[in-house]
């Protein structure tokens, strides 16, 4: 076998492995998805109840909460990057994290300093890599996440945010993660976590009804104490199963390309190989044909 | 108002990563921070921040019992969400 045809079927031969690889890792993604799906849906009842009741204490009284209030001087913004833990999966991390350098700019350009909470392994690699500092990491579990961990992740946050500006406290903090919009597109999302905006889908209460007299135990102050943290956490968690979702997601496209390239590299080098062997026989041919004649020649 | 003459309440108990519950009930007894509160339809709008310990929902004929921690109970036009962390049919 010639030397070239031998280079070819090589190569054939890696991309088919590869590409078994690929096909092997697409699938399974692609059976994560769902499930991964399926637990945003079930968390959804919750998210909802809770966004509801924040809603309520919003609509039917006017106080003022530490989380909610704007602070006057923005000395120190917190920007927490939720990633994965493992990569190939196209570019999920890098649009999250140049997603956030965006909004450090941004922030920077308003004066503010920032310190970062990393969630997932590939953020901090990231940081790492360009020698930056981050206060806090998450690792482990963005495939699966748990809700201990986003409350973990909320309680820290919320912590930081109510420490005074002096101590090191933040008055702003950001969040960055994957939103799941379909199978096909996932968009990096930017949302200020704290102090609270106006909350998502505030249930406006028809006209021609009186505004129900809400009743608050212990208190309106205390229900916030209680419920804002609660919100946090599920907002955290929220972002944290999108997140999920969207590198399962990711890495099925990612994959299911890369099996179409190995497919692509096999036919090209299939040609290839074919055309080596045909003209190393044709070689041969005239080789024998030449040599042929040259010894009939030398026999007249 | 929806219907005030509804003797009905929809309630759902959920936690963190499910709904754990959801049905009709005639009746819903849970302990808040100050105390033992029970409730039944037609009650005024109401959040409170529940406290360790269990929530009894009657339905027709049966007691449903669940455990809610850390959580808190709302009610709205005769809906009844209890919301916790961690919470489980007992």
């Amino acid at each position: 076998m010639g030397a070239q045809l031998r280079v070819y079927r090589q190569r054939i031969k890696s991309a088919q492995t590869t590409k078994k690889i690929t096909r092997a890792m697409e699938l399974i993604s692609a059976s994560r998805i769902q499930k991964a799906l399926g637990r945003v849906q079930a968390s959804t009842p919750y998210a909802r109840a809770v966004t509801r009741a924040v809603s309520a204490v919003a609509t039917y009284s006017n106080v003022d909460h530490i989380l909610t209030t704007e602070r006057e001087k923005v000395e120190r913004a917190a920007i927490v990057i939720f990633s994965s833990d493992r990569g190939l999966a196209g570019a999920f991390n890098s649009n999250v994290l140049r997603e956030s350098e965006e909004l450090a700019t941004l922030l920077r350009s308003q004066g503010k300093e920032i310190v970062y909470y990393l969630v997932g392994r590939k953020s901090i690699g990231y940081f790492a890599f360009r020698r930056r500092e981050s206060l806090q990491n998450w690792v482990g579990g963005t495939d699966a996440p748990e809700f201990a961990t986003a409350q973990e992740i909320g309680e820290v946050l919320v912590a930081k945010f109510i420490q005074p500006a002096e101590e090191g406290g933040v008055q702003e903090i950001h969040v960055v993660y994957n939103r799941f919009v379909s199978m096909l597109t996932q968009t990096p999302e930017v949302v200020r976590l704290l102090p609270l905006e106006v909350v998502e889908g505030i249930e406006e209460p028809e006209n021609k009804e009186l505004l129900p007299l809400y009743e608050f135990e212990p208190d309106v102050a205390g229900v916030l104490d209680a419920l804002l943290p609660v919100y946090i956490e599920s907002r955290i968690f929220n972002a944290m199963l999108q997140s999920a979702a969207s590198k399962h997601a990711a890495t099925q496209r990612a994959m299911k390309s890369a099996s179409d390239n190995a497919d692509k590299l096999i036919t090209d080098y299939t040609r290839l190989a074919n055309n080596a062997r045909q003209s190393e026989i044709t070689q041969q041919i005239s080789e024998i044909v030449g040599g042929a004649d040259a010894l009939s020649g030398s026999k007249r | 108002m929806a219907e005030l003459g509804a003797h009905e309440l929809q309630v759902s108990v959920v936690s963190a990563d499910q709904e754990v519950w959801s049905g009709t009930a005639s009746m819903v007894v849970a302990r808040t921070v100050e105390g033992e509160i029970g409730i039944l339809p037609g009650h005024q709008p109401l959040l409170a921040i529940l406290a360790a310990g269990e929530v009894r929902i009657t339905t027709e004929g049966s007691r449903l019992i669940a455990n809610a921690e850390d959580g808190f109970l709302s009610v709205d036009h005769d809906t009844v969400t209890v919301v916790a962390r961690n919470a489980e049919l007992a």
